[in-house]
């Protein structure tokens, strides 16, 4: 009874540590009143602020278009360079594999900074495809860990049983390999996605003065002094990321149920 | 079966690296006919199967089907349909839209492809299992409908890859029933790969024994059973006796110091060879009625027959009876004349006989 209690007592505290200051951020922006150590009852108001303020609207608006975009191209990149290393020999597959992992475990601060130096010596405006082009970039190892492992559990004959009855090579990768691929690829869509909306310190050093994503957006508005309409803003970030994670881990869930019937 | 040559292998080459798989190999293979491709693990088989569907490209040679050269054919053009050894269905389709996927390809009628899943369910004896998905589908009933996905095509050819492999005895056995009522039926050719001698003597018409990339022999199951032509074939369709010995004379051959008559002439005076003997040819007699003397060393119960050794002669002899004869028995070993296979002695490696791993 007692270990019980220890052990839930355990985790709400590491619950509580984790989501207390996300959670304090969430009823500041319902907060009434402007001050932090006061509780001016529930409003709504500083949502409406957001939704009025048109450069946070128009830095939302660059984010979302640079996350869908960066995680749709990065996809089709990433899943076709996961289907080429796939066929490669041991050795050279092993090599290619942690050449794609290492953008992974790199300081965003170094490749960031790598990313600027690269743009400025190509002379290549800093400005909205170059975030772009930056965002794509890191988003593309992520993609290939998602797809790998499905591509690995893949039956390489299928793709042969279709071409052997009569399918060309692309209509046998769209019928065939791709459906069987297809919670690898959404889970690395979905990847990219979030960590392109979640991207601050790469987008920093790739925007240039023209563009804000909500990130650089909420880190200049900070410094200026900190206004609710952020909270209500960072809030939203928060339900957004947590619903599409609660969406990729739902669809592997799904996945893995038939498994467990074999 | 006709004598009509519906595929030609003409010196097939192919290796993996360093790793010569087929060297220089000439096969051909009529209509109708079951081709039965049997060796053990490694011995080019399979590649063989695979340079028929298209899969490998010989680094040399032709393939030839009804005339034409199609060596550099894609697979998806050639008149070949094969079934993979893991079945390789495509589980995100139902058993319907499985077998209807060549047939939607090549663009038929929605009431041709329904009328065609029926039939081919009826075939394999899988009726009303048009909406279940693979997943859901025993290994026996996957298989059946990969079997099925492959002849709705009309093939003129179907290649199957171990097909049975995966399955228990039973389930093996009553497959291999369920291809040849198919094969009479449909009256294609099949090209069949296994290392299952027993699968292969049952269901072939022919069968080509490889090992090392080389064929062994290539005949009719009694001829491969009863007549082999090396150690190596002897060894692999079931189990044999192979003794080193001495050709005497036509018709006569010396067995571990006695004399045994055979109905095999023409390997010269006093030449080595080696006989093989079936274990179910060897007669078990009292000791003085038997050419060579022996003492039972060992006995087991195996169902249809005793299986026993007997040494005689500084030699263990396997021998099948349904007789039993007890352990420390003396007896007296006699072969008649026509069951002794007399074969030279082998000229390469891959013709030795060979301790099988399966």
């Amino acid at each position: 009874m007692v270990k019980r209690f220890f052990e839930r007592f355990y985790v709400g505290l590491i619950l509580l540590f984790l989501y207390a200051p996300i959670i304090i951020l969430i009823i500041l922006s319902f907060n009434g009143s402007k001050s932090r150590a006061k509780w001016g009852g529930f409003t709504l108001k500083w949502y409406k602020a957001l939704f009025q303020n048109q450069s946070i609207m128009n830095a939302l608006y660059a984010t979302l278009i640079i996350a869908i975009l960066s995680a749709f191209i990065a996809t089709i990149i990433g899943t076709a360079a996961a289907i080429a290393i796939n066929s490669m020999k041991k050795t050279p597959r092993t090599i290619m594999v942690a050449i794609t992992n290492i953008p992974m475990l790199n300081a965003d601060i170094v490749t960031g900074i790598s990313l600027m130096l690269l743009f400025v010596a190509l002379k290549y405006t800093l400005g909205f495809s170059s975030v772009l082009i930056s965002h794509i970039t890191f988003n593309i190892p992520y993609v290939i860990l998602s797809v790998m492992p499905k591509l690995k559990q893949l039956n390489p004959h299928t793709y042969e049983a279709a071409l052997d009855l009569g399918a060309s090579p692309v209509y046998a990768f769209f019928k065939v390999i791709l459906p069987d691929i297809f919670p690898g690829v959404l889970t690395g869509f979905f990847l990219a996605f979030t960590l392109s909306l979640d991207d601050f310190v790469i987008t920093h050093f790739t925007k240039g003065p023209e563009i804000h994503t909500l990130s650089t957006k909420i880190y200049t508005e900070v410094r200026k002094g900190i206004k609710p309409e952020i909270y209500a803003l960072s809030t939203l970030m928060f339900v957004t990321v947590l619903l599409l994670l609660i969406i990729i881990n739902r669809k592997n869930a799904e996945k893995k149920e038939p498994d467990k019937k074999v | 079966m006709t004598d009509n040559k519906l595929i030609n292998l003409v010196n097939i080459t192919k290796s993996f690296g360093d790793n010569i798989v087929l060297d220089d190999l000439n096969l051909y293979i009529r209509e109708n006919e079951f081709v039965t491709l049997l060796g053990p693990s490694g011995c080019g088989k399979t590649t063989t199967l695979r340079i028929i569907g298209g899969f490998e490209n010989p680094d040399k040679g032709q393939v030839i089907f009804e005339g034409k050269d199609i060596t550099k054919t894609a697979p998806n053009e050639r008149q070949v349909n094969t079934v993979f050894q893991k079945y390789a269905l495509f589980n995100h389709l139902t058993v319907a839209e499985n077998i209807a996927f060549g047939l939607k390809i090549k663009k038929k009628s929605k009431e041709y492809i329904k009328d065609k899943i029926k039939y081919a369910l009826k075939l394999v004896n899988l009726d009303g299992f048009e909406n279940r998905m693979p997943d859901s589908l025993s290994g026996g009933q996957q298989q059946r409908i990969a079997i099925a996905r492959a002849i709705v095509n009309e093939p003129k050819v179907l290649l199957l890859d171990e097909p049975l492999g995966a399955l228990d005895l039973k389930l093996r056995q009553d497959m291999q029933y369920e291809l040849i009522r198919l094969k009479n039926e449909l009256g294609i050719t099949f090209v069949y790969v296994t290392h299952d001698q027993e699968e292969a003597l049952t269901m072939s018409d022919t069968i080509v024994v490889m090992n090392q990339g080389y064929i062994q022999q290539i005949g009719t199951p009694e001829d491969i059973y009863n007549e082999p032509q090396n150690a190596f074939v002897a060894d692999f369709i079931g189990e044999s006796n192979i003794i080193p010995s001495i050709m005497v004379e036509d018709r006569l051959v010396n067995i571990l110091g006695a004399n045994f008559a055979c109905v095999d002439a023409g390997f010269g005076h006093n030449k080595p060879v080696d006989v093989v003997i079936r274990p179910e040819d060897i007669d078990l007699v009292k000791p003085e009625e038997g050419i060579i003397k022996g003492m039972v060393t060992s006995l087991l119960f195996k169902g249809v027959h005793y299986e026993m050794e007997v040494q005689a002669h500084g030699y263990d002899w396997l021998v099948h009876s349904t007789d039993l004869v007890p352990v420390g028995s003396e007896v007296g070993i006699r072969v008649d004349p026509f069951n002794i296979q007399i074969m030279n002695k082998p000229e390469s490696e891959d013709e030795e006989a060979v301790e099988l791993e399966i």
